[in-house]
């Protein structure tokens, strides 16, 4: 099973209501995926200062680390949503602040969730209606988000197992299905210079669309080759700074709708998810055709 | 005119309410209001009476429906009129996956698209697109008429008993076991009578072009006993 919920936004005037919008999606689809839910919400950036989000582990004073590490390096003071944190760091101090994460034995057991100019990633597990709430999702804003409510079949009901992946800068993907091939893949990405944190295979569909895009490739042209790469059965909700897009396998295992107003793009993998939405009642429904790529570009 | 509106009563309720009615009930008409996209609405009804549901449903709508006439004004989920035996289900929008699986017999009418699958194995059941349907459509079906005005996806009617398959449209591609058959009076004249039943007059039955199985697969040849 497993849930997708993606909004992408045409027009500002809704851009307050994102957070709300995609809060009652992802409660909607919790029969779909009980175990976890995450998601990732593409909101307003500022200039040379990049998000990263991370997550703390339980019950330790790691947050006294983080507010003691944002002040060492004179960042804005951090962003407390429950157990993640969101520290604001100029690029050109990114990688000092994530090697400092990774080794300071105070903020041992942060993990870093994922990192973007506009993105900030949310996931955790319990009820998908919970876990909004417990972020407080509906008060957020932005143009764009996808969300994910996780049935888990074949690894752990984990936070590490929750969707969104993020393997790149405002990268992140979501999965309904399950890949065949993700153990070769995983390897040919690691040769290429690829880490991943999991075993999952969503995180090497998440991997593979980053190390294409490295390349050269836009969003919609990284899914369309990995229609050739990827094996399985799949239905991906892929975000990036300005794109939104989704791609599913061509026997279309798994269920996909789509609504389209003149205001916004939304995506359920039922109708119930969707029919919450304003204006869904004169929107376009369609269901996406097998191994078409469809992708939304902000201008 | 009993009307149901599914955002203030159970579809639980409303489903149990339908099981219940009498053979003889007065109620013969009912409006459902609100269906929001749920799951199972106005399955396994067993009478003769008219339903409508105004806006989209979510899987299974009309399952297993015996005698009754269930119009859908919207888009209908997965599996709508899976295992119908007898009656009517109209979706005035598109289908999802599945539809008509199984389906023993009545008429299922689709004014838009279906997707994958429209058809799957089915044993009986007429069904009418007057869009274009999936890949994979028809497969194993058994018996009973599909009808496409518009175009078939990729293996269409793969591993099929004795089903016809009328589709209007290009085929992109043909399924094990299935071929293009000549149009005998016999067929012509079932084709006729289902887009009769669908109301369709504007169509004419010489536009079409006839599929069905070209009965290799599944019966038994001698040249195949060493592979058993």
């Amino acid at each position: 099973m497993c849930g997708i919920a993606g909004l992408f936004l045409k027009r500002s005037s809704l851009e307050p209501q994102l957070g709300s919008m995609l809060s009652r999606m992802l409660t909607v689809l919790s029969d779909r995926g009980p175990d976890s839910a995450g998601f990732a919400i593409y909101g307003r950036g500022t200039d040379d200062l990049v998000k990263l989000t991370l997550r703390l582990p339980a019950g330790s004073e790691a947050s006294d680390a983080i507010i003691a590490t944002a002040e060492q390096f004179e960042l804005k003071p951090p962003a407390f949503h429950a157990n993640h944190v969101v520290v604001s760091v100029p690029a050109a101090r990114l990688e000092a602040v994530q090697s400092l994460i990774r080794r300071s034995p105070a903020l041992s057991g942060v993990e870093i969730v994922g990192s973007g100019t506009r993105m900030e990633i949310y996931k955790d597990v319990g009820l998908p209606g919970d876990v909004a709430r417990r972020f407080d999702l509906a008060q957020m804003s932005g143009t764009h988000a996808v969300g994910h409510t996780r049935m888990a079949t074949e690894s752990a009901v984990t936070t590490k197992g929750a969707h969104p992946f993020s393997t790149g800068v405002d990268q992140c993907l979501v999965h309904n299905g399950s890949l065949s091939n993700h153990n070769g893949v995983r390897r040919s990405l690691q040769r290429e210079g690829l880490s991943f944190e999991t075993d999952n295979d969503s995180e090497v569909a998440a991997g593979y669309l980053t190390w294409r895009m490295r390349e050269g490739a836009s969003l919609k042209e990284a899914l369309t080759q990995s229609l050739k790469d990827l094996d399985g059965f799949y239905t991906f909700v892929v975000g990036t700074e300005s794109g939104f897009a989704v791609l599913r396998d061509p026997v279309a295992c798994k269920p996909a709708l789509m609504a389209e107003t003149d205001d916004y793009v939304a995506f359920g993998s039922e109708y119930r998810a969707l029919a919450e939405l304003p204006g869904i009642a004169s929107a376009r429904v369609f269901e996406p055709e097998p191994a078409t790529v469809y992708a939304w570009e902000r201008n | 005119m009993p009307s149901v509106d599914l955002s203030e009563v159970k579809l639980r309720d409303l489903n149990a309410a339908l099981h219940r009615l009498p053979e003889d009930t007065n109620e013969t008409h009912w409006s459902i209001l609100n269906p929001g996209g749920k799951h199972s609405i106005a399955c396994g009804v067993d009478l003769p009476v008219t339903i409508e549901v105004a806006g989209h449903v979510g899987y299974y709508c009309g399952g297993m429906n015996c005698r009754a006439t269930i119009i859908i004004d919207g888009n209908a989920g997965a599996g709508v009129a899976e295992n119908m035996m007898s009656g009517e289900v109209h979706v005035k929008g598109d289908a999802s996956q599945s539809a008509g699986a199984t389906g023993r017999g009545g008429l299922l009418v689709i004014d838009g698209n279906a997707s994958a699958r429209c058809g799957i194995s089915m044993k009986g059941i007429d069904i009418v697109v007057k869009g274009s349907i999936g890949s994979m459509s028809a497969f194993m079906a058994q018996s009973g008429n599909l009808v496409v005005l518009g175009n078939a996806g990729e293996a269409l009617g793969d591993s099929i008993y004795e089903a016809r398959l009328f589709v209007r449209g290009s085929v992109a591609s043909l399924g094990a076991d299935c071929v293009e058959k000549e149009m005998g009076r016999e067929d012509r004249a079932a084709l006729d009578a289902v887009l009769g039943r669908a109301d369709i007059t504007d169509v004419s039955a010489n536009d079409f072009k006839l599929y069905g199985s070209a009965r290799r697969l599944y019966h038994f040849h001698v040249d195949n006993a060493d592979a058993y």
